[in-house]
């Protein structure tokens, strides 16, 4: 069941997915479609399974129920060739950068091409060095990552997920806790890395201010389910009570404060439901 | 007492998870090995940090176990005035047991442990996903090469560990104790034989490296991604690996040279 490609459908769709970890569920019933060539925020709280999402994207998880296909391809069923074919177009920066500690940053960014093409060496320094340039670190480039601050070891990921020029990237927690002129520029960096090189722009946050500025279109995700999605703009006008508590940043509301449990006058008490194994 | 065989069933059911789990990932790497031949060079970094990095604490080592079994046979022998068969009773030591074992014990926790730890931290900083999601597969990057090396050496650093012994049972027995020097090694030429003695002490230190990596390798794909996961993980690879030296030793031991 292929989904058909045409220039403006969607990059990936999303379909009834339900993944569980041990017992706990942690998508339901998702359903979502990510536009092509756009920046798209999948927002939601924390433990509503945001990175869990891209790593079912990515194909590094199996989903229990459901489909994704990323370009048309259902990534679950791909042999592990395609599989790693289709990665070689996907770039991912993860929270912490996850550069190889062992390597510097110019070997870090160079770590993909050496791995998938035989370039020159010449050839192959222009091209980190392009690299660098357009996240502004070039010079940079013999530091260890140890010695980089989290905002540079996100840019210098940044850097080395574009080195074989994908052609979708997907960000975990880019805004992730980065002082603000940092934000800034990782803010800058995505929004026009999306703009110059024309790929789709995947991003999963809570960072609702930021996220909200840069997307194009924004997906709210709670309990396991897709529960709005539009436009920024769009979404604020038209809001749930929950997505407004969530956009909002109230504490209480269809989100309780409180994590569901026994009532706290009994547990006060001390008198306990016994629980059936 | 129901509890106490449910929580018995348990620990063996994960116990042989683990099992299962350790030898798909063993099929899996041994799968990957072809990386070995294409991009030797992924192996001899990892020969040099496994195997070369090993070198001086299995040379001190094996200085002063040959020295003490210098000593110690010395003192025995002597009181059958056969001290001139020292030479012999410490190659054979060495070649037969001391060396592959030893070496094998030191091995888990000098390179063994390293690998874990630097394994288990790629894993919890995410360095192995987003190799995976780079389209590189871990197995033939980082397993394989890995691997490979800790076999390699194995069988080498227990060959070094046994000559530098027996240098070191010749500082204490000839240089020290008076054994006549032309003695000590003619003894060791008389009594050492290549199939029976060094052969099957080679292939200990081969059965030994390889289980000693596996056990290494796996326990940090294996770890839990966290700090205290990864301080577990190195901790059992120097248990376990210990363990199944010694235990593999008797088997080997029985194997090659019980009688019937």
């Amino acid at each position: 069941m292929a989904e058909p490609v045409a220039e403006e459908s969607p990059h990936i769709v999303i379909e009834n997915l339900r993944f569980r970890r041990g017992r706990k569920v942690i998508f339901e019933d998702l359903s979502m479609r990510i536009p092509r060539g756009q920046v798209t925020t999948v927002m939601g709280p924390s433990g509503s399974g945001k990175t869990t999402l891209l790593r079912l994207i990515g194909g590094q998880l199996r989903p229990d129920g459901g489909r994704i296909w990323v370009d048309g391809q259902e990534v679950a069923r791909l042999s592990t060739r395609r599989l790693y074919a289709l990665r070689k177009r996907m770039g991912m920066l993860f929270q912490s950068g996850a550069l190889l500690t062992d390597l510097s940053v110019f070997e870090n960014v160079a770590f993909p091409l050496r791995e998938h093409t035989d370039l020159p060496e010449d050839v192959l320094r222009t091209l980190v060095l392009l690299k660098l340039e357009a996240v502004g670190l070039r010079s940079a480039r013999d530091l260890d990552p140890a010695s980089l601050s989290g905002g540079m070891a996100r840019r210098v990921a940044l850097a080395r997920a574009i080195a074989l020029d994908p052609d979708l990237i997907m960000y975990d927690e880019p805004f992730t806790g980065l002082d603000p002129i940092t934000m800034g520029q990782i803010v800058t960096l995505i929004r026009r890395t999306n703009q110059s090189l024309g790929l789709t722009s995947v991003l999963v946050s809570h960072d609702v201010t930021e996220a909200m500025t840069i997307s194009d279109h924004v997906v709210l995700i709670a309990d396991g389910r897709a529960v709005d999605a539009g436009a920024p703009d769009d979404l604020r006008a038209r809001a749930s009570d929950w997505s407004a508590q969530f956009l909002e940043g109230r504490p209480d509301g269809p989100v309780p404060f409180h994590y569901p449990g026994d009532s706290y006058r009994e547990d006060l008490l001390g008198v306990r439901e016994r629980r059936d194994d | 007492m129901i509890d106490a065989i449910a929580s018995l069933g348990r620990s063996s059911l994960n116990a042989l998870v683990v099992f299962g789990r350790a030898f798909l990932f063993l099929l899996q790497v041994l799968a990957s090995l072809d990386i070995v031949i294409r991009r030797f060079g992924l192996t001899v970094v990892q020969i040099y940090s496994v195997g070369v990095r090993s070198l001086l604490i299995i040379i001190v080592s094996g200085l002063f176990v040959g020295m003490v079994l210098g000593y110690q046979g010395y003192i025995t022998l002597v009181n059958f005035g056969a001290a001139e068969a020292l030479g012999g009773v410490v190659a054979l030591s060495l070649v037969r047991e001391l060396g592959p074992v030893v070496t094998a014990l030191l091995f888990a926790g000098r390179a063994g442990s390293a690998l874990t730890a630097e394994l288990g931290l790629m894993k919890t900083t995410e360095q192995l996903s987003a190799m995976e999601m780079m389209a590189v597969n871990p197995y033939r990057r980082i397993f394989a090469p890995r691997f490979v090396a800790g076999f390699v050496s194995m069988p080498l650093l227990a060959a070094i560990f046994s000559a530098v012994g027996v240098i070191g049972g010749y500082i204490v027995g000839v240089g020290m104790l008076g054994v006549d020097s032309g003695a000590y090694f003619s003894q060791m030429q008389s009594v050492t034989d290549w199939n029976e003695d060094v052969l099957s002490g080679v292939i200990k230190s081969i059965v030994f490296g390889f289980v000693v990596t596996w056990i290494a390798v796996f326990q940090g794909f294996n770890a839990m991604p966290t700090s205290e996961g990864i301080s577990r993980a190195t901790t059992q690879t120097v248990v376990v690996s210990s363990l199944a030296v010694l235990g593999l030793d008797f088997i080997l031991t029985g194997l090659m040279f019980g009688t019937g």
